[in-house]
This record gives structure tokens, sequence and C-alpha cells, in this order.
């Protein structure tokens, strides 16, 4: 289901319109038990010595249902339940995270990181100074017409039984695998400057591939079923069942698909695969904790650096490149009502008209930057995986905004004289500076004189994310605009994985290196 | 439940102590502590699982109740293999009373060494930016069925690994160590390597991509070796889609896949690998020669598929093994030579010497052909010295078809990550573009 640039700027919907709206679910409101839970370990922190504290209650439902062929592989149903407790002692954070929901469980907690925080104290270089944010109390809710969870379990397994039974029908279709992962997550937060939030969280991720074997050959195609902050309705949109054996169909014409040979083309993307370029090669090295080295041992650092010789003067790409952030938009999976740190959500532009403009914060790095944007508040871009991780800068939903002229793929082929579409996610890599990119596709076609010529394989392009983003001279409008999205945006140490979308219309680039990566000699 | 004809519950019990560091100073650094029991009710040929972490005695029994409701839902799985009874097991003691009530003041003092230890050596290169992360773990894993199976390990594990920058940001250089025992982890060792590689990586010079000689440090043939182990998969290659599938149909087991030096095993009583003996079915993980000296002789077998083709099951089933996702269970480990790195590199005509990888992804199972890049200290090596420091490198590379083209192999070591992996020369290795990253 394509996600409009309308419904992108679908921002001025907020919360209280949104849990109000009568075909939505009921908001849930703050659990008196957790509320209880948190005073405790405020009161125990501040009687500690932290001169902030934040609580965070997190109770996550997950399910994971997967079908391979004729059969069901695995039906689970998990439920994790935990309170993580961060505090600052005199300018240094300590985290502390424990699953027994007591008083007394919540008291050792919050006593533990102030342990710890006096701990980390004896190597500060730079107290940490928080940027204000005013104290909210609210509840906030995805907006779903169905709970996945509640779904019943035999109408999920029917449907991924029936995707699977369609793509078996296919002729040369030996392997059919389908799923879904469904998520409710409830999060309380509450810090000791007044903040009391509940939010309630629903995402839901389906997944199928297909996998074709002939001619002493095997192809895979996985189709892009974005992962979306949606209720069951979405899944039911997306019609696996019906639309399996289209899907099957292009694994086994893989089979037969030309393979490609190396050079410079045209390439044309579509969102369904430009979406992970714009995440790894914008999203990522727009982040401020990368640009100023807090990342710099793990997921590294960011060509993006430093601050105050790229903001307002990095020529990022061309003029028709205008990147938004946003916690708003409808349908997709960082979309909140406030941040772990009870930010307000909001959006801004990373990137404007090709010149880089700002980074991702949180409300310990606003300052760091306030006096080249002249903005002192947090972007809001503070999370946690779990409530056993300690939030950080985590990134919000990242895309490319539709351009002006109303064209979509059609046109920019038929303007194309010798190119490549590349579809859907394939192998991804890129370098700890985010320049050096190889990314590749499920499907690739060959486009000669304006028009598409044929199936091609072994596809990959690499550039380089300022090379590759001053190349772009066609950008779909925005009823080309698509939304995409990962559950397992990965980050940090110990590791978290982030939800996040990213949309985006198709567009070109021009003269970009593409390589075989067929049978290696 | 009596009505369940199978009943499998695992236990997980953890602690985590970890310390982030960057930019010279603490960042983050927490205590975690969880308890997770997952329920897998069979009724029939009928299977679901549901876990919680909510140990009361509601919370317990309504996740065996969904767990059967769940079940009875599901439907009849063809390839389901009823849960084991008793088992034996290899004796395995991975714990470590140190590691496991390793205090954040300890670990303050840990990163501070490595600080230290880094800073005497930036000589001229200026005030080396250090980031890192050091985490302790402490855990037991207990698997038990209806039917009278009872599995119990418990292990520590403690890691720590740093990257020292230099201030021009021209140069980078990473280090990183892994045990059981925290005794054995020398903190300010990793802070010294690191620093010096940052220092020594300064101006980074270009050279053409190409076929090049290499020299990969243990960490860089550990982070492209378990692409390989997850291929060993023994049903992908019976249903002809995998590296390991013959032509015609069959499998390879038998087939010289590798240098005849070449020997990749897994075993969860190696004394250098301690890892959990059993699967998450209960299922014994036992030891296994994948390749030995460049032969496949082994693939990996689930329950079911070890059934249906009359052969031994290889652990792996029913969510984790111990193998540390390594792509088989029971630990990963290739055995080494008897030469160190300095000598693989004094033995080189002209080569690159490559720390570590990053970002690694498959391009092509056929081949297990795999892209990614070098980071953290890449250098030419030329006649026997390293001369410069070089530009990062994307590779395209297959770790298959590189243990065909092995020159030497170094002494094997245990990796932060819990790997044992030496040192290897490999002729040939495919760079395929330069990177600015650095």
């Amino acid at each position: 289901m394509a996600t409009t640039a309308a419904a992108a700027a679908g921002i001025a919907l907020g919360p209280s319109l949104l849990s109000a709206t009568p075909r939505y679910l009921a908001t849930p409101g703050i659990d008196p038990f957790e509320e209880d839970l948190a005073a405790e370990a405020l009161g125990a922190a501040r009687d500690a010595g932290a001169s902030y504290c934040d609580v965070r209650i997190g109770r996550y439902r997950r399910q994971q249902v997967s079908a391979r062929e004729r059969q069901i592989q695995a039906v689970s149903d998990t439920e994790s339940y935990g309170v993580g407790v961060r505090v600052l002692v005199q300018g240094s954070w300590g985290f502390a995270a424990t699953s027994e929901l007591s008083k007394a469980g919540v008291v050792k907690a919050a006593r533990e990181a102030v342990v710890i925080a006096k701990a980390a104290r004896t190597l500060q270089r730079r107290p940490v100074e928080l940027a204000p944010v005013k104290p909210i109390t609210g509840t906030w809710m995805t907006p779903v017409m169905k709970d996945p969870i509640e779904v019943p379990i035999e109408e999920k397994v029917a449907l991924l039984l029936a995707a699977n039974e369609a793509a078996l029908k296919v002729g040369k279709i030996r392997f059919a695998n389908s799923g879904m992962g469904l998520l409710r997550e409830v999060k309380t937060l509450a810090t000791s400057e007044g903040t009391m939030t509940t939010q309630t969280f629903i995402r839901v991720g389906p997944t199928f591939s297909a996998t074709a074997v002939g001619g002493g050959d095997f192809q895979q195609y996985n189709e892009e079923l974005a992962p979306r902050g949606s209720g069951w309705e979405y899944i039911e949109q997306l019609d696996m069942p019906g639309n399996a054996a289209k899907w099957a169909g292009l694994a086994a014409e893989k089979l037969g698909a030309k393979t490609v040979e190396p050079g410079r083309y045209d390439l044309i993307l579509d969102p369904t695969n430009l979406w992970l370029t714009i995440h790894e090669s914008v999203g990522h090295p727009t982040e401020l904790d990368r640009a100023t080295g807090q990342e710099a041992n793990y997921a590294g650092t960011s060509f993006v650096a430093p601050p105050e010789k790229m903001i307002g003067k990095l020529k990022y790409g061309t003029p028709l490149m205008t990147i938004q952030a946003d916690r708003l938009q409808a349908e997709s999976l960082a979309r909140c009502a406030w941040d772990d740190e009870g930010v307000p959500a909001e959006q801004w532009n990373v990137i404007e008209k090709g010149t880089f403009k700002d980074y991702q914060t949180t409300r310990e790095q606003a300052a760091w930057i306030a006096g080249l944007t002249g903005v002192k508040r947090s972007h809001g871009c503070s999370f946690a995986d779990s409530w056993s991780s300690a939030q950080f800068q985590r990134m919000p939903n990242i895309s490319l905004m539709p351009g002006d002229k109303d064209i979509g793929m059609d046109d920019i082929v038929a303007a194309t004289d010798r190119g490549i579409i590349v579809k859907n996610r394939g192998s991804w890599s890129i370098d700890n500076q985010r320049y050096n990119f190889q990314f590749s596709g499920q499907v690739f076609y060959e486009v000669k004189g304006g028009k598409i010529t044929g199936m091609l394989k072994d596809v990959a392009y690499q550039s380089t994310t300022p090379v590759f983003w001053n190349a772009m001279d066609m950008i779909g409008g925005k009823k080309s605009y698509w939304l995409g999205g990962t559950f397992t945006d990965g980050k940090g140490e110990p590791g978290q994985v982030n939800s996040v979308s990213h949309g985006c219309p198709p567009a070109r680039f021009r003269g970009v290196n593409i390589l075989n990566t067929g049978r290696a000699s | 439940m009596a009505s369940a004809d199978g009943v499998r519950v695992n236990l997980n019990s953890s602690w985590q102590g970890n310390t982030r560091f960057a930019t010279s100073q603490i960042t983050t650094s927490g205590g975690i502590t969880d308890t997770t029991v997952n329920v897998s009710v069979t009724v029939g040929k009928r299977r679901a699982s549901a876990s919680t972490n909510v140990l009361d005695d509601a919370s317990l029994k309504r996740t065996v109740e969904l767990a059967e409701r769940l079940a009875r839902l599901s439907p009849e799985d063809a390839e389901l293999m009823q849960e084991l009874g008793p088992q034996q097991y290899a004796k395995v003691e991975a714990y470590n009373e140190a590691t496991a009530s390793l205090a954040p003041d300890l670990r303050a003092k840990a990163v501070q060494s490595l600080m230290q230890a880094a800073r005497a050596e930036e000589g001229s290169a200026g005030e080396l930016a250090i980031a890192g992360f050091l985490e302790a773990q402490a855990g037991v894993t207990c698997v038990a069925t209806k039917s009278g199976l009872f599995a119990y390990h418990r292990a520590t594990q403690v890691s720590l690994s740093c990257t020292a920058r230099t201030p021009d940001g021209t140069g980078s250089g990473w280090a990183s160590g892994g045990a059981r025992d925290w005794a054995q982890l020398d903190a300010a060792a990793l802070g010294r390597t690191a620093a010096r590689k940052a220092v020594s990586s300064r101006n980074p010079q270009a050279i053409e991509p190409g076929m090049y000689t290499v020299v990969l440090e243990p960490q860089a043939v550990a982070d492209m070796i378990p692409a390989l182990a997850g291929s060993l998969n023994a049903r992908q290659a019976d249903e002809g889609r995998s590296a390991f599938s013959k032509k015609g149909g069959g499998t390879r087991v038998g087939e010289t896949i590798a240098d005849a030096r070449v020997t990749l095993l897994s075993d969860p009583a190696d004394p250098e690998l301690l890892t959990q003996p059993f699967d998450g079915e209960g299922q014994p993980v036992p030891r296994r020669v994948w390749v030995e000296n460049g032969v496949l002789k082994e693939l990996s077998y689930s329950r079911y598929w070890a059934q249906s083709q009359g052969k031994a099951p290889t652990g792996g089933g029913g969510g984790g093994g111990g193998g540390g996702g390594f792509g088989v269970p029971g630990g990963l480990k290739m055995v080494g030579g008897t030469k160190s790195t300095a000598e693989l590199i004094a033995s080189t005509e002209r080569g690159v010497l490559v720390t570590h990888m990053f970002y690694i992804r498959p391009l092509d199972p056929r081949t297990v052909l795999l892209t990614g890049l070098t980071r953290d200290g890449t250098f030419l090596i030329e006649k026997g010295k390293v001369t410069k420091a070089l530009k990062n490198f994307r590779w395209n590379e297959s770790p298959l078809l590189m243990l065909n083209r092995v020159e030497e192999i170094g002494v094997a070591e245990r990796t932060a990550r819990g790997q044992v992996m030496p040192a290897l020369k490999i002729k040939d290795f495919n760079f395929t573009s330069l990177s600015d990253a650095v």
C-alpha cells in the first residue's frame, strides 16, 4: 500500500485527536501500579544523590508466525516486562534495569544506577547538560483498527499457508516462505522533572519469499513488504494470498534473466530499493552522536563532520534533494507522541534543496550544536529498544520528499536512454563513515531507448555518498511516494535495534558504477 | 497440561554489567538482570511456544495456558519431532566468579588503565580520542521436558574492545579481547595496540584496488568465517540451494573444498571454546569437524532432517545452541599453525595487512560470496615489512574460495566474541574499490 505525501504530511493529526477518532482502538491510560513504581524509583534515585532521573517501564508482547511451503514452522508468543532507571549524578550517566517489578526491585535498580553513575564520573571530561523540555502528562497509541496480537492465530496461519500454496503452484517454484512479526509495546515514562506518559505502539511486519530451482541454478525473490506502525488491517490490505503467485513468478523469471554487463549506467531506483539507500547514506551519517565520535568503536563515525564545517555548508546532493526527519508520519515505524526523554515528536529538514541543515539530536546533544543551528531544543531522537536498554540517539523517520512535477517511474524510464531499474532490497553494505556503499536488489530491469527491454540479474551498484546524491537528476512526484522501513536498524553497544521508516519517490542517478556479483571464478 | 503430549521449558537467567566510553570518557554504563521462561507445548503433531519474564504463579500459569491454546490452534507440523527424554552432556566449566561480579568501579578502572596506556603511545600525533566497550555477562540456561530431560549450563563472558582515533581524523586503530575469566583480559595492552595502530595509520595512501596478497589478522578471519559455517546446513545442500550442493543432486561431503591445511571444527568441550553443550531442545551438541585437511567432512543436521536422511543430529534446534551466532552450534575453531602474525608479514613480498572487517553482507549463496570493508588499520607490506598506511578497501570475496588460496596459517587465538581463529595469508584477495572512511 502506498503512503502518499499527503499522508506523510498528516502531522496535524495530534495524539489527542487521533485517539478520539471512533474507528480506532481506544488509547490505554496510565497504569496506577506503574505510576507508583515509578514514584518509588524516582524517590530512591533522588535520595541516593541523583540530580536527574527517568524511569521507563515497558511491557512488550510479540508474536511470530512463520510458514515454510505447506507447513507452519513456528508459532511463538513472548512477553517481556521490566523497568529501566537512568540517573545523572554530577553530570555522569548511570543505568540499571530489572525485571523485578516490585517496590524493592525498582529501589534496588535506582540505587545501582547511582553507583554506576558515580563510577563513570571518575573519568568525566564534560558533564552532561540536558536541553530544557516542558513536563507533560499524557497518553498516546498508534492509530489502529485491529490489534494484531488479538487476531485469532488460525487466521494468521491460514493467510500464510494460502500465500505459500499460491506460490508453489507457479512453475519451477520449489520453496516458499512467509511469516509475520507482530508487536504491542506499552511504555510508561516518568521523569524527575514531572513528565508522566504512557504510549502504546503497534507494529506489524509481514515477509514473503519464493525460491525457483532449475537448470543447475537457484534464485530467490523477496517481496518488499514494508513493516509499518499499523494494525492487522494493513496485513489484510497487502493480500498476500492474492499476490503470492505474481511474486513467485519473479523468482522463476530470475532463472532466465540475463547477467549484467558491468559498467556505468543511469540508475533508476524504485522506492522499494531507494528507502534503504536513504537509511544508510543519509539517515546514519546525520546522527549527531556518530558525527562527534560517540559511536566510533562500533557503528563508526560520519563524513558529515565536524558540525561547524557542515551545517549550512555541505552540498549533500542536487537541489532536488530535500530530506525530512519526522516522528509524526502516519503508519511510520518511528512515529510517537514523545520520545524516551519526554520530548514532543516533531519534524524538521535535515537537508534542504541539497544543502545539509541539521542533525538528529537528544536532550544531551542539543547544546552541542545549538550555536550553529539556533535550535536549543532536542529534536526528540532518544529511544531505547527495551526496558532493559539505556535510551540513546536513534533515527527518526528520514524521508526523501517528492518532487514538484507529477511524474512517476514510467516517466523516468521514458526519459532514460541506457539504464537499469532496481527494485526491493538485496544486499547492502556501507563503510564506517558512510562514504563507500554497495547495494543490490531483488529484481533488475534493463532500460534502452526509454523502454524496459528485459530482466537482469547479478546487479549491484557501488558509489560514494556525496557523488551519488549529486548525480540525482530526476525524481518522482507525490503520487509515486512509498514508505519502506525496517524493524532491525542496529546501533550501539550493547547492540539495540530501532524500528524506522523511510519514504521516497523513484529517482534517477546518472552514471553509477554497476558491478556483476554473479559466480566468482 | 496433563493432556499435552509434550512440554518443554527453557529458562534463561542473565546479568550484564557494561561500561561504554567515547571521546575519552565513560558515556553510558549499566547493569541489567532478567529471567525468561519459555514454554513449548506439543499436542500430537502441533506445537507452539509462549514466554514471559513475569515469574509470579499467575503469570506462569497464563503462559503455559497460552502455549497450549496456541498449540491446539496451530496446524499439524509434518516435520515435528517429539520432545527428548534424558540425555548425557559433555561437562563444560565456563563460569568464573570474578567475571560474574565485576563491579562498576572495577570496570571504570580497567577503562582508565586502557586509556592511560593508549595515551602513552600518542607521541606527536596529538591527543587520541578513545572509544570502546567493556561488557561482563553471566548467565544460566536450563532445558527441561515432560519426558525427563534436564540440562543446565552456566557461563560467563567478558569482552573489551577499543578504538583510538587521531585528532587530525586520518588515523584509526582498533583492538579487542575476550575471555571467560576477567583476570585474563589485559586492558592496557588493548589500549596500546589500538593507539599504535591509530598513530601508524595516519595519512593513508591510496593504491589501486585489485587482487592482493593479504595478511588477515585473527579478527579479520573471524569476521568472515561464520558466513561459511552458516552455509553448512545439510538440508539447504540436499535441496540444491547451497554452495555445498552437488550439481545433479546430493552434497559435496567428501570433496576437497579448501587448502589441505584448513581444518574447521565445533566442540563445546574444547578448552578454548567452552560453549553450551546442548541446544534449545536439549539435544547434545557433539564435537563436529566440518572441514578436515581441506575435505568437507560433515554438514549440520537438525533433528528432523537427520532422521529423514539417516544421519545424526548436530544440534542447533530450539533457538540457540551456545554457538554464539557463528552459524553452527558448539563454537567455531580453525586449527592454527605455528607462525605469529609478525612472521606472516615477514614472509610477504608485497601485500596488505588487515586489522578487521566491517559491514559484511552476502552477495551470492552459490559461492558464499560476500562484500565488506577493511577498517581501523590497513597497511601495505613490502619486502617483509609494514611500510605505509593504506586507505580502506571494499572487497567482494568468498571465505570458501579464499580458503583455496591460503599461503600460510598463523597461530590461532581466541577472539573477543569467542571464536578461535588464526591469522591467514591469502593470495589474490579481491579488493574492488577504495573507501575514504577512516
